[in-house]
């Protein structure tokens, strides 16, 4: 029973990794990527690491693959861009030359200490409250580093990624509809805020948004 | 099943991984085939940790996974900010850092 569902589960991870590679569109790799992830999730499984294979699906296949659609819906991806024809050849050449490589070092002699059937199981291998001990007793330090990361990147995504002022031209129909004048209480953000209250024609108090008070563009930097 | 079929899977995916990541020119599936290879590390670290009958592999699978994460945050945060510029999305175009 293990093994078939090892081999289902095996060329299912391959495939994706495949259909990866080898898609034109760029959302349908990512979708590829999915199938390949809860493929990776069930050998998972069948190693007895179960807190893994339930981080791998819910962090990888469902929050970084969402993260995933939204850019390659964004951009556009559009045609698959592959190399010149040298590239091509070569990479596929030492991706060939790599793998008979890996399965000869693997299944063949050279690591016998490998090929065994595994420890024998004992009772709560694997489970989250294992795992959780190890993080909070022999690997703290790793596990602080490891929030101090996340923290760093998501900041710098934001960074990266914020809208910068300046950079496009101030859109102008964006612009009247901020500034045409509104009758009082009709529910506006201003009201609620309190800026906006008894207001009467004129100069709305709104604060500009699309752009520098005088519309001219900024240089916007890295 | 023996811990040398888990392990030849994973040089399997890496090798698939590591051709994507030659012969693409698009950033965003260049990324995705960074994500496979990563997960082919991770595979084999599990199947190690069964081997030796120790969760620690697997603690090392999941801190794999958070640097994977942290990865993918800031390359797409990047190809946003290079589509914002209107540049084009092509790694042979963008081969220096200078804006």
């Amino acid at each position: 029973m293990s093994a078939v569902l090892f081999f289902i589960a095996a060329i299912g991870a391959i495939a994706g990794a495949i259909g990866v590679v080898t898609v034109r569109n760029p959302f349908y790799s990512v979708l590829s990527l999915v199938v390949h992830l809860i493929c990776l999730a069930v050998l998972f499984l069948l190693l007895r690491a179960e807190f893994v294979a339930a981080a791998q699906v819910v962090v990888y296949a469902g929050a970084v693959m969402v993260l995933y659609v939204f850019v390659v819906a964004y951009v556009g991806g559009g045609e698959q861009m592959l190399g010149g024809p040298v590239l091509r050849v070569l990479g596929t050449l030492f991706a060939l030359a790599l793998a008979i490589e890996l399965c000869i070092a693997t299944l063949g002699s050279a690591l016998k200490g490998v090929s065994e059937k595994g420890a024998p199981y004992h009772a709560g291998f694997g489970t989250p409250a294992h795992i959780g001990t190890l993080f909070l007793t022999k690997y703290l330090f790793p596990f602080e580093v490891a929030s101090i990361l996340l923290l760093v990147a998501a900041v710098g995504a934001v960074v990266l990624a914020r809208r910068r002022r300046g950079l496009e031209q101030p859109d102008e129909q964006f612009e009247l509809r901020i500034h045409a004048p509104r009758p009082a209480y009709t529910g506006t953000m201003a009201e609620a805020a309190g800026t906006r209250i008894a207001e009467t024609l004129g100069e709305p108090e709104v604060e500009r948004v699309g752009s520098t008070r005088d519309g001219q563009t900024r240089e916007g930097g890295w | 099943m023996a811990i040398g079929w888990y392990l030849s899977v994973s040089a399997i995916i890496f090798c698939i991984g590591s051709a994507g990541v030659l012969t693409h020119r698009n950033p965003l599936v260049i990324l995705l085939c960074l994500e496979l290879m990563l997960n082919a590390a991770n595979l084999a670290l599990v199947a190690f940790a069964r081997m030796w009958g120790s969760e620690d592999g697997q603690v090392f699978a999941l801190i794999v996974m958070v640097v994977a994460a942290c990865e993918v945050t800031v390359g797409l945060g990047l190809i946003v900010a290079i589509y914002r510029r209107r540049m084009p999305i092509d790694v042979d175009e963008l081969n220096e850092l200078q804006g």
